[in-house]
């Protein structure tokens, strides 16, 4: 039986997991990628290894739901528990292919800012780096994962946390963005949309964008998730935590 | 979340930190207030990415002035960092940055297992515990049960910390509650929700510090105001046990 239904956190995941590609090395960020990495493991990229920040290596996917990758069944299972230094150390000699990040604002050279920005109200502090600043600078590339809302999408990031495309970078850089509205191609410093998610217009994508966007001349849909990964989406999120439709920010 | 009630306790002057916020749902409300606006008192941040603050941490464990990294470049983490400075390569390589060493006055360390001289078992993902615990001028374990020194000699690799490093031992079962340990506690979730939810005003922090801080004497009376429903939700019954290491010589 087909399943009719999805959430657009859903379809992000899988976007997020189609851009694993099988054998890589991936560095698995928090929420969204959490799921998005088991999903690539059981469906197209079987052979894929995660590095996750606290020192975890793993080769297949935590048994039961993961509120974050220290939670007991990220351990369960692990191929290594090593400290963060090791596998940050792995990913600064570039044995890291793909890492995933995410952002409360985005500029059009892909730079991500998550510690502080500027309202008419005055300064509003974000959390800041974590790990995301390292994944930025260090990983082979990097897959972005934002809410899609104008105040995000900013001419110019007012902090740089994560670095973009800039002149001197030596290895990387953002190559694909995925947000609530679609897939957008951040190569070489372009920023292009590559498809929208259905239902999705491209005007009211640069509704919600605060700087020109260009769209790829073979505008697609976002490929809608298949029964095989709503499955495993649901089995590794059963009530909808990282996935339902309400918004955790 | 535990920097947070810190600060939102008005316990923190500054903070050197990589990221600041709840794992449920991202905003520390507390650190907002004291960084956005000095309730209850003016808070000095010094940002770091994750890389960063452990190499910062590193270079004391290892007893050097700084280590060179590349994680960093292109964003403004970096710049005029109080701890960070770009070198020359006396090797002829590309510039690297350099992390001034970062000595804490006291780590606080829960683990597993320890002996009556510190000597600590830790298993599971390390971070940056061992980093922490070289670099500190003085460690504190706590763990969740005291053990004959002959547990710990049957599996000296499982020793991340040397007694002679610790300044105090501390048998506190549950005492990275509502954080979890491997084989002992499972993640307490809701607390990270309700603390989100409940620290938006400093009323209701001021509330969650009387109910969940200032009212609880030690952990036991913690234990027991979470309920028995909970502590059996929350306590590890089942067994995954390592295969022996046979180290006869």
């Amino acid at each position: 039986m087909s399943i009719a239904t999805y959430t657009r956190r859903e379809l992000m995941v899988v976007a997020a997991a189609r851009e694993i590609r099988d054998g890589e090395v991936v560095f698995v960020g928090m929420r969204l990628p959490l799921l998005g990495f088991g999903l690539a493991k059981a469906t197209h990229a079987p052979h894929a290894i995660g590095l996750f920040e606290n020192g975890v290596i793993r080769d297949r996917p935590a048994e039961q739901f993961i509120y974050t990758m220290g939670d007991p069944p990220n351990i369960a299972g692990a191929i290594a528990c090593l400290g963060l230094i090791d596998v940050m150390s792995l990913l600064q000699q570039g044995r890291v292919d793909v890492g995933f990040i995410g952002g409360a604002e985005i500029d059009p050279l892909g730079n991500l800012n998550t510690t502080r920005t500027r309202t008419r109200d005055g300064v509003v502090r974000l959390p800041g780096s974590g790990g995301a600043g390292d994944i930025a600078s260090l990983a082979g590339r990097t897959v972005l994962i934002m809410e899609h809302e104008p105040r995000r999408f900013q001419p110019k990031v007012a902090y740089v946390t994560s670095p973009g495309h800039f002149p001197g970078r030596r290895r990387g850089g953002p190559a694909t963005l995925i947000t609530t509205l679609g897939v957008f191609d951040l190569q070489g410093g372009m920023f292009r949309v590559k498809t929208l998610h259905p239902g999705v217009s491209l005007q009211e994508v640069q509704a919600a964008t605060g700087f020109a966007l260009e769209a790829a001349t073979n505008l697609a849909t976002t490929q809608p998730p298949g029964d095989d990964e709503l499955d495993f989406i649901r089995h590794a999120d059963p009530e909808g935590f990282w996935t339902g439709d309400t918004m955790r920010s | 979340m535990a920097f947070d009630q810190l600060i939102g306790a008005g316990a923190v002057a500054r903070v050197i930190a990589a990221w600041v916020g709840n794992v449920a749902g991202g905003s520390g409300y507390a650190f907002r207030r004291a960084f956005e606006h000095g309730i209850p008192r003016p808070l000095a941040m010094e940002d770091h990415s994750n890389f960063s603050v452990g190499l910062a941490l590193k270079a004391a464990a290892m007893g050097v002035p700084y280590l060179p990294t590349f994680t960093g470049f292109g964003g403004d983490i970096v710049r005029d960092h109080p701890r960070i400075r770009q070198l020359a390569d006396p090797f002829g390589g590309p510039d690297v940055l350099a992390v001034g060493a970062l000595r804490p006055d006291v780590a606080i360390i829960h683990v597993q297992r320890a002996d009556r001289q510190g000597n600590a078992h830790l298993w599971g993902n390390l971070g940056l515990t061992v980093e922490a615990a070289y670099a500190a001028r003085r460690t504190i374990v706590t763990c969740e049960e005291i053990v004959p020194e002959e547990v710990i000699r049957s599996d000296p690799n499982r020793t991340v910390i040397p007694g002679f490093l610790v300044t105090a031992v501390v048998e506190e079962p549950g005492g990275a509650l509502p954080s979890s340990v491997q084989g002992y506690w499972r993640r307490d979730f809701q607390p990270f929700l309700d603390y989100h939810r409940t620290s938006r005003t400093v009323d209701g922090l001021t509330a969650w510090l009387g109910q969940w801080v200032l009212e609880i004497p030690d952990r036991r009376t913690y234990l027991e105001r979470l309920g028995p429903q909970a502590r059996e939700r929350l306590a590890v019954r089942d067994q995954r046990l390592a295969a022996a290491a046979n180290f006869a010589p």
